[in-house]
């Protein structure tokens, strides 16, 4: 069952999900033709409501709307917008939903402003990252390019690497690959692993060379330097030599293993600049697919019944 | 797409409208043909196609998901064995072109595939049952985004009347008088293990 809203990956179990990436799977072909357009939601109105700074997540869920003929308004709350004049979230979503908005995709620095969000309106609202709690759509399109690349996702072995505590790609993903049957391990630095992470259904490490042999794909974090308060480690210098992918654990890894990252890239601190570009690392295949996954999601949300059930004010 | 709707066999879940009751589960009422019937009918469109064409020249047979994918794959196996030659044969999704989107749960999608450039050929549809028209309009759109054939034609199974756009087939199996109210299913051996048509009531969502 397709959720009115997706706010956590933790509202989609195994048939949820599938149904979503067998969706994205029908998409893809779209994507790679060289008419890309679809008719399915013409007249449906979609906005991207961003709150944090972000390119691929926006750019990636405007460009599925408009391939799905849906309008898109793109919603940056910066200085030119009325937010800088003081304007509630609430009140924002309200003005918004006013002028017709269908679907709200939302990113917001604090952790369950979009839950919050959903309370109040009427229209469908997607996660797009919401503070260190959950980016959803990012763990989709993750989990349907390791499943594009490994045919499916039960017993494969993911290692996730670096700052787990305020990662909400890490918390996401974690769940979403422990509901398809991975068998996930999470590694990093004691400070940026959370305590209560194997209550997740996953393993810890603090030894990144100890489990990379074994793994079938290697997840890079970002360092999120806007996010760090007091440092968690040293210096960046020594992030690298401890936890980062360079050359040589590259090389370890199992012929067939994938290196992936949810973007945007530090070269030379969780991953070496020449690691970046090898042909394992399937950074920009993840980025591709991530619109046939955005298109999938729009299209179970909002090809369907024009009245949500319950929902609204 | 007529005649399919919660296929036990089907590969894809589909949707189901939103709060519209779907009248209780499908009870037969008439088994109209039996997989003899199923494979005459079929060579017999066949050879209407060819001789239609005056031979297989820049035939391409694009069969319309679910249950029309297989019967293209028929079709071009019986040219394949009076004519010698394999047709090309693709396969079309219409649901995302469909004039119900909104109406009705969103379908689960299968892959469309394309054999090769779609432009100046001869595309034939085919599908399992033509009823309203609105699947085989749903395909125009779907088709012509993919390229410019010369001509569309279309073939299907049965026929079951009760159009709701100036629609009609060039290729028939069986004409079927229905009334509305009823449900005429297709199964094919490929996705439900057996091949018939059958007549009743009840689970109907039938489209096509």
């Amino acid at each position: 069952m397709i959720p009115q809203h997706l706010l956590s990956i933790d509202q989609l179990d195994e048939t949820a999900i599938t149904r979503i990436l067998d969706t994205a799977r029908g998409l893809r072909s779209v994507t790679d033709r060289p008419l890309k357009k679809l008719p399915t939601l013409r007249g449906r109105t979609v906005c991207n409501l961003f709150y944090e700074p972000s390119t691929r997540t926006r750019v990636s869920f405007e460009l599925a709307a408009k391939r799905l003929s849906a309008d898109v308004i793109n919603f940056q709350a910066d200085a030119r917008s009325s937010v800088s004049k003081g304007e509630s979230l609430k009140d924002t979503a309200w003005t918004l939903e006013a002028m017709g908005v269908d679907a709200l995709v939302v990113r917001h620095p604090s952790s369950g402003a979009a839950a919050q969000l959903s309370r109040w309106v009427r229209a469908r609202v997607i996660n797009a990252g919401d503070g260190r709690h959950e980016h959803p759509t990012q763990a989709l399109l993750d989990l349907f390019s390791m499943r594009e690349r490994f045919g499916t996702l039960a017993g494969l072995k993911v290692v996730i690497v670096g700052d787990i505590a305020h990662s909400r790609v890490a918390r996401s993903n974690v769940k979403g690959l422990v509901t398809m049957g991975a068998d996930v391990t999470l590694v990093g630095p004691p400070t940026l692993v959370p305590p209560q992470v194997e209550s997740w259904g996953a393993k810890v490490s603090y030894d990144l060379d100890a489990v990379l042999d074994d793994a079938d794909v290697c997840y890079l974090l970002r360092v999120q330097r806007e996010r760090l308060g007091a440092p968690a480690f040293p210096t960046l210098r020594e992030y690298a030599a401890l936890w980062g992918l360079d050359r040589a654990r590259a090389a370890r890894l199992k012929p067939d293993a994938l290196v992936m990252h949810p973007g945007p890239i530090n070269r030379g601190v969780e991953i070496a600049a020449d690691v970046a570009d090898l042909p394992r690392a399937v950074i920009l295949e993840q980025v591709a697919n991530g619109v046939a996954v955005r298109m999938s999601l729009l299209y179970l949300m909002l090809g369907g019944a024009e009245e949500p059930p319950g929902g609204g004010r | 797409m007529g005649g399919e709707p919660l296929g036990t066999g089907s590969a894809v879940p589909r949707g189901r409208r939103r709060g519209v009751p779907d009248g209780g589960p499908f009870r037969v009422k008439a088994r109209v043909m039996e997989p003899d019937d199923m494979r005459r009918a079929l060579v017999r469109i066949a050879h209407e196609i060819v001789e239609r064409n005056k031979g297989t020249d820049g035939l391409v047979l694009m069969g319309i998901r679910t249950r029309g994918a297989p019967l293209a794959q028929r079709l071009r196996d019986a040219i394949a064995s009076f004519e010698g030659v394999q047709v090309p044969v693709g396969a079309l999704d219409v649901s995302l072109y469909r004039d119900d989107v909104g109406l009705r749960g969103p379908r689960g999608l299968e892959a469309t595939t394309v054999p090769g450039n779609l432009d100046a050929r001869i595309v034939v549809l085919v599908d399992d049952v033509l009823y309203t028209g609105r699947t085989i309009r749903a395909a125009f759109d779907a088709l012509l985004d993919l390229g410019r054939p010369r001509a569309v034609r279309l073939a299907v199974l049965v026929d079951r009347g009760h159009r709701e756009l100036p629609i009609r087939a060039d290729f028939v199996g069986k004409n079927l008088p229905t009334a509305t109210s009823e449900v005429v299913r297709v199964r094919v051996a490929e996705i439900d293990g057996e091949d018939a048509v059958l007549i009743g009531e009840g689970a109907g969502e039938a489209t096509g």
